[in-house]
């Protein structure tokens, strides 16, 4: 059987999802945030909501997310996202809007913008990048970044005393009222990667009946912002990240 | 036909907004002009015209809900008072660098700081210069009544929407709690989707359906594009400053010395005007009502024909060098100004005149 035989229509398992734009990513390799990017389009796509979402995109690694998701985007301050698609979704009722925030955009700018809106029960769909670290600014202490943790603000380990704790902001936003659907989830493994789908499809499903803001924080990491190679980057973050921050479902109502 | 009504300068904001058609108000609680938000609650126009009123909680997610409803081609709006506007411009800036259209109200009270909540004129460098990062202007109109805080929000947006920039109404404290008449507009109808798309269609978030994707942003990483854009922006000031300027000329025919003042003030130097010529003193005013755009040319055209011009503000002096600027030394310039809340009488701005001129 020559190779070409192979290359055929009912041979095909995985294709990109045709709201994936064709521009060259500027993820570094390893990075967390392409997978969930493709998981957002697929999503959308199998949900067939392409023209009725939106999406906020943030400051911070992801602040391009718009070159990459054939979609509406408006790209927001830092840690407003959730003001503007408070905005927008209650304009536009009908429509999916969802924002897509780090961990220093909404767990520390944003802090009083993700909030609020969790209280207010807004009916969007917010996307949680965790990788404990500013990837885009050159890899600086996040409110989530471990005690111990070496960034360029910490650079000899997070200290309780110095810098504070580590933020579990999906903790404190499983609280209010205002929230209907809060997990944690990684992108890991194939596994893990089908779970994130899931939840996200979910989150989306949940505008549609208009329960609430469902929040899906995702565990990823930052190799180069933490100095180690992608294999060793995932492994470090079952080994520390997922301690501090345990996956799974924190709420569904 | 119309109605007339005795209304407060902030209630009348709330009002007109939902009579023109707004979409949408985000604000937050602050004196002096807390009346505009709580006018909207208490008229709960989402029954009436389906207009949005969210409070916000601060100002910051306030301006950017705006910059969210703008980014949909939405008629939206917010107001505040100066420590407010502070805050705002950090969405501010991004509305304008995102080219999008919205109302900033600000009801100017004194400062700096947290300051006092009587009425001052200190934020007009703040409102015409930009105030926050970046090259641009807002559109600024300064009403002077009560009437005019109705006809400006209207015309604020009109010309929002004619530049895809950002209009502020800039009042103060005196405007914004004092009662009078006003003629207020009829209904219009919000603006239906097919009308935003028709209006805004080649810009505004309304789905990705049978087009491009639209993508708001003010983010452009290339030095040299970024230049570009900048240059885009700057016509499109230099366009504003040649169409939009408005102004009013009080008794200036046969004055010798014309008072420059805007808002409240220009309202108590009309007094200061009457109490001159009593005296024998021949004044008369030049009122900017756009601030920006600046009034530069019916200043230069008066330089010939007076003595010298005395700016008048509650303010320690900042439309005064907008004046110099157009005067540009062919005349006597001079100021005088009240701060910290404080309102000047007619009185004094006489005196002031008397003593600046020697006369």
């Amino acid at each position: 059987m020559e190779l070409n035989d192979i290359i055929k229509e009912e041979n095909l398992v995985l294709k990109k999802s045709r709201l994936l734009t064709d521009n060259v990513m500027h993820y570094c390799p390893g990075c967390t945030h392409g997978v969930v990017h493709k998981l957002i389009a697929e999503v959308i796509e199998e949900l067939g909501i392409q023209e009725e979402t939106i999406g906020v995109s943030p400051v911070g690694c992801s602040v391009f997310a718009y070159n990459y998701i054939d979609i509406d985007w408006a790209e927001a301050a830092h840690g407003r996202a959730p003001a503007l698609a408070t905005a927008i979704s209650r304009l536009h009722p009908e429509k999916y809007v969802f924002t897509y925030q780090g961990d220093g955009d909404l767990a520390s700018i944003g802090c009083a913008e993700i909030m609020h809106a969790c209280n207010r029960g807004e009916n969007i769909v917010v996307v949680f990048i965790n990788n404990a670290i500013y990837g885009m600014t050159g890899g600086q202490m996040a409110p989530t970044t471990l005690l111990g943790q070496v960034t360029s603000t910490t650079p000899y380990g997070r200290d309780a005393k110095l810098n504070g704790f580590p933020m579990k902001i999906t903790e404190l936003l499983a609280q209010l009222d205002g929230t209907c659907y809060v997990t944690r989830q990684s992108a890991d493994t194939p596994a893990a990667v089908r779970k994130t789908k899931n939840a996200l499809k979910k989150a989306f499903q949940n505008t549609r009946l208009k329960k609430g803001l469902s929040f899906v924080e995702v565990v990823g990491t930052c190799n180069s912002g933490w100095k180690m190679s992608p294999v060793d980057a995932n492994k470090w973050m079952r080994d520390n990240m997922f301690k501090k921050y345990p996956l799974g479902d924190i709420k569904d109502v | 036909m119309a109605e007339v009504k005795l209304m407060k300068g902030n209630e009348v904001i709330a009002e007109t907004a939902i009579r023109c058609g707004c979409d949408g108000y985000f604000g937050y609680p602050i004196t002096p002009q807390s009346e505009v938000m709580e006018t909207l609650m208490l008229r709960k126009p989402w029954e009436e015209t389906g207009m949005v009123v969210l409070q916000a909680e601060s100002e910051l997610a306030a301006i950017n809900m705006v910059y969210g409803g703008a980014s949909c081609g939405k008629k939206v709006m917010t107001s505040s008072s100066s420590p407010g506007v502070s805050l705002k411009q950090e969405g501010i800036t991004y509305i304008a660098g995102a080219e999008l259209p919205c109302l900033v109200v600000d009801v100017m009270r004194g400062g700096p700081g947290l300051g006092t909540i009587q009425p001052s004129q200190s934020d007009y460098f703040q409102a015409t210069k930009g105030g926050g990062h970046g090259d641009y202007h807002l559109i600024v109109l300064a009403p002077a009544s009560v009437q005019e805080m109705s006809d400006f929000v209207v015309l604020g947006f009109e010309l929002a929407f004619k530049y895809r920039n950002p209009a502020m109404v800039l009042a103060d404290g005196v405007i914004g709690q004092m009662m009078e008449k006003v003629v207020l507009p009829d209904y219009t109808p919000r603006r239906t989707d097919e009308e935003i798309e028709k209006q805004c269609g080649d810009w505004a978030l309304t789905g990705k359906k049978n087009r491009e994707r639209h993508i708001i942003t003010s983010l452009e990483l290339e030095a040299h594009r970024q230049e570009v854009f900048n240059e885009k922006l700057q016509r499109k000031y230099r366009e504003i400053e040649a169409n939009e300027v408005r102004y009013e000329m009080l008794n200036c025919e046969d004055a010798d010395y014309v008072f420059v003042a805007y808002g409240s003030t220009a309202r108590i130097c009309q007094k200061s005007i009457q109490l001159a010529r009593e005296q024998g003193i021949k004044v008369g005013l030049l009122r900017p009502i756009t601030l920006y755009p600046f009034p530069t040319k019916p200043i230069a055209d008066l330089c010939s024909k007076v003595k010298g011009f005395m700016s008048v503000e509650m303010s320690a002096g900042q439309m005064v060098e907008d004046v110099r600027l157009a005067v540009e030394g062919r005349t006597q310039v001079e100021f005088y100004g009240r701060m910290g809340g404080v309102v000047p009488t007619p009185e004094e701005i006489v005196e002031a005149l008397k003593n600046k001129f020697s006369i």
